[in-house]
């Protein structure tokens, strides 16, 4: 009965959190001293990149991991790691483009070959080549391994990649909620907006999660119905 | 008094990009026989033997083959056990005869010194250092088989032997099957139609919709 | 695992030394790439030192991709597949010995590409020999990787387009650290950083291929 609650809740508490926290960032709090208003895509894009790099494509690969695994296989491991890799190839586009947007003004470029941009980049690259992995198997066992493993691989290159190009150059700021001996550099009613920004995405994660879970479940439904007939037809064959 | 099974099917379903190759195939073969496996195009023949071969999966139903278990035995170990000769021919075509026997021997730790004898039986001892590509297809069945006296497989599974054998080819065949029978292998080969032999009585059995519709003894 | 290892990267070798696909097809292709990126540089840029480390690697990418993709046609006619997987090999083996082969001929091939980049975009020949350890090194973790994308593609519709979309965003750190390190050789300046990544790079590789290798190979 939880489940069930919070399942439905999932939506509108999403839905809430996202109206809050859009209406605190573009009326309630106040622009910055030195970006002005630009800082307002604050509570944006972070959230939406700690989704793309974390939560999204972490729980896909999560996900594969219990599917190779023995004790924890099964399709829907696969399932789930499917649509998470779909939801953060969303995720990692809308990180891009935001990232663009407050990069233009500021930079003076849509784009520039900065650590953290390239590697979100590549990691893109990487969730839309999973994709068309899983687009190139029609054999739902080796699709699902293949594409674990695919996953996997990609995980292991996100350290790879990102301190490979650390060493190159950045543009991109450094550590924005917290520096490095613990100190806050955000302030008052902006740092709640930007920690209700995180909460309302990573729901926002859930939901889209969720929603393409069960469109999923009903296209192997139905694909499992095609299945049944085409074994009728073909055990029909001996017969005739 | 009953043989032992070298294989055992139940209601075996074999999908491949959504199209069911087998649709519920019952079967038993009892081992250190000869079967062959009739049918038209398309009825599931060369499927059968590649299940039984382990080269492809069941998708739904049981088995048992040489004792491994279909659905949750180890498939490589399964191939290890059984000789498989398929119609498209083996191993690399720019490898010499001898160095693809020399390679397939080596992998499972079977004697190098039997190779010569091998390519001698099966005719292609004068072809010991020609490259795969520039044997004819009849020829390129011949190394499949001189690999599967090398093995000495407990199961021979073979998918359409016979196709493009001259007469003579067929006898020198049918005179190796009795020998690999009489030394204890089990045989299933696919056919087109029931063997035409004067030596040898196998077991049919007919498939048809991907699935046994019948057959004799 | 080695014993199968070594069998598996003799045969390839030995296939390769028939064919002489490397030889006639895949340098004469690296060398044509050479000179068209000195020639899109223009002579002004193609003709500096700097030019080389990154022209080189991105060469060599193309190649690898050539070569990846051909380590695993050889095994895809349909005889041939069935024929092996009857043998039943160790597929940590098997992963081994194609990288141990494929590295080889990235090494092969890496030699004669870096003597056109010393030839024809002047870089300097000390500091490509002071380089060369390092490019071994990248070429080898490129082979490991290689050969794991190309079990992934291998068999699967579209193999030959599939191949470069899931593996060069992988070779990417691996293209940079090559660059910087093979740079850093030519101005005489620290190598270890770009190193460490290519060693961490190879050792993983090495490592998810021997585990998960067997899992790509089950159909």
């Amino acid at each position: 009965m939880i489940k069930q609650l919070s399942q439905r809740l999932l939506g509108p508490v999403t839905l809430l959190c996202l109206a809050l926290t859009f209406w605190l960032g573009l009326w309630v709090t106040p622009p910055d001293r030195i970006q002005g208003n630009l800082v307002r895509l604050l509570y944006v894009h972070p959230a939406v990149a700690w989704v793309a790099l974390y939560v999204s494509f972490g729980t896909a690969t999560i996900a594969s991991i219990l599917y190779l695994w023995k004790r924890t296989r099964s399709f829907t491991m696969d399932r789930i790691a499917h649509c998470a890799m779909e939801v953060s190839v969303v995720f990692i586009v809308l990180t891009l483009i935001t990232g663009s947007i407050w990069g233009r003004p500021t930079w003076g470029v849509w784009w520039a070959w900065d650590a953290r941009l390239t590697s979100t980049a590549i990691l893109g690259v990487l969730a839309v080549g999973y994709l068309a992995l899983r687009r190139a198997n029609d054999d739902s066992t080796l699709r699902a391994r293949r594409s674990a493993v695919f996953a996997i691989l990609s995980a292991i290159n996100v350290p790879i990649i990102h301190f490979s190009v650390q060493w190159w150059k950045t543009l991109h700021q450094g550590a924005t909620v917290f520096t490095s001996n613990r100190q806050l550099l955000v302030h008052g009613s902006m740092a709640w907006t930007l920690l209700l920004s995180f909460v309302g995405f990573t729901l926002l994660f859930f939901w889209l999660l969720r929603a393409r879970y069960r469109l999923e479940v009903l296209r192997e439904s139905t694909q499992q119905m095609m299945l049944d007939e085409a074994l009728l037809l073909r055990q029909r064959e001996g017969v005739m | 008094m009953a043989k032992d099974l070298v294989v055992t099917l139940h209601d075996a379903v074999v999908l491949s990009s959504g199209f069911p190759l087998l649709s519920g195939v019952e079967l038993e073969i009892e081992a250190q026989t000869l079967s062959v496996v009739t049918g038209a195009n398309g009825a599931g023949k060369t499927s059968l033997l590649r299940l039984l071969a382990g080269l492809v999966s069941l998708s739904s139903g049981e088995g048992t083959v040489a004792g491994i278990d279909l659905v949750n035995g180890d498939l490589r170990q399964l191939r290890r056990r059984v000789g498989w000769l398929g119609h498209e021919g083996s191993f690399y075509n720019d490898l010499s005869v001898r160095e693809n026997l020399v390679f397939a021997a080596s992998a499972l730790e079977r004697p190098l010194d039997d190779i010569d004898a091998a390519a001698h039986r099966v005719g292609l001892g004068s072809r010991l250092e020609t490259t795969t590509k520039a044997l004819s297809a009849g020829q390129r069945r011949r190394l499949g088989l001189a690999w599967l006296l090398l093995r000495r497989a407990e199961l021979w599974l073979l998918d359409e032997p016979y196709a493009s054998l001259d007469d003579q080819g067929r006898v020198f065949f049918d005179a190796l099957l009795a020998d690999v029978v009489d030394a204890g292998a089990s045989v299933v080969l696919s056919a087109h139609d029931p063997l035409r032999s004067a030596t040898l009585h196998p077991r049919e059995i007919v498939v048809r919709g991907g699935r046994v519709a019948g057959g004799a003894s | 695992m080695i014993r199968t290892a070594w069998l598996v990267a003799k045969k390839d070798l030995l296939i390769e030394r028939r064919s002489r696909v490397l030889l006639w097809q895949v340098l004469p292709f690296g060398a044509m790439a050479l000179l068209l990126s000195g020639l899109a540089l223009g002579p002004a840029h193609a003709g500096t030192s700097s030019a080389g480390p990154g022209l080189f690697y991105l060469v060599m990418l193309f190649v690898a991709l050539l070569m990846i993709n051909r380590s695993y046609v050889i095994e895809s006619t349909p005889g041939t597949r069935a024929s092996v997987q009857t043998l039943g090999l160790d597929p940590a083996g098997v992963f081994l010995g194609k990288s141990l082969a494929l590295c080889v001929e990235l090494w092969l091939s890496g030699l004669v590409l870096l003597a056109g980049t010393v030839l024809v975009l002047h870089t300097g020949l000390h500091g490509a020999l002071v380089a060369l350890p390092s490019v071994l090194v990248t070429l080898a973790a490129m082979s490991a990787a290689g050969t794991l994308y190309g079990a992934l593609t291998a068999g699967a519709q579209g193999a030959a387009t599939l191949l470069p979309v899931l593996t060069l965003p992988a070779f990417a750190p691996l293209l940079v650290a090559g660059e910087r390190s093979f740079s850093a050789a030519l101005t005489h300046s620290g190598l270890w950083e770009w190193w460490l990544i290519v060693a961490v790079a190879l050792v993983a590789y090495v490592g998810v291929g021997i585990l998960l290798y067997g899992v790509l190979e089950e159909s």
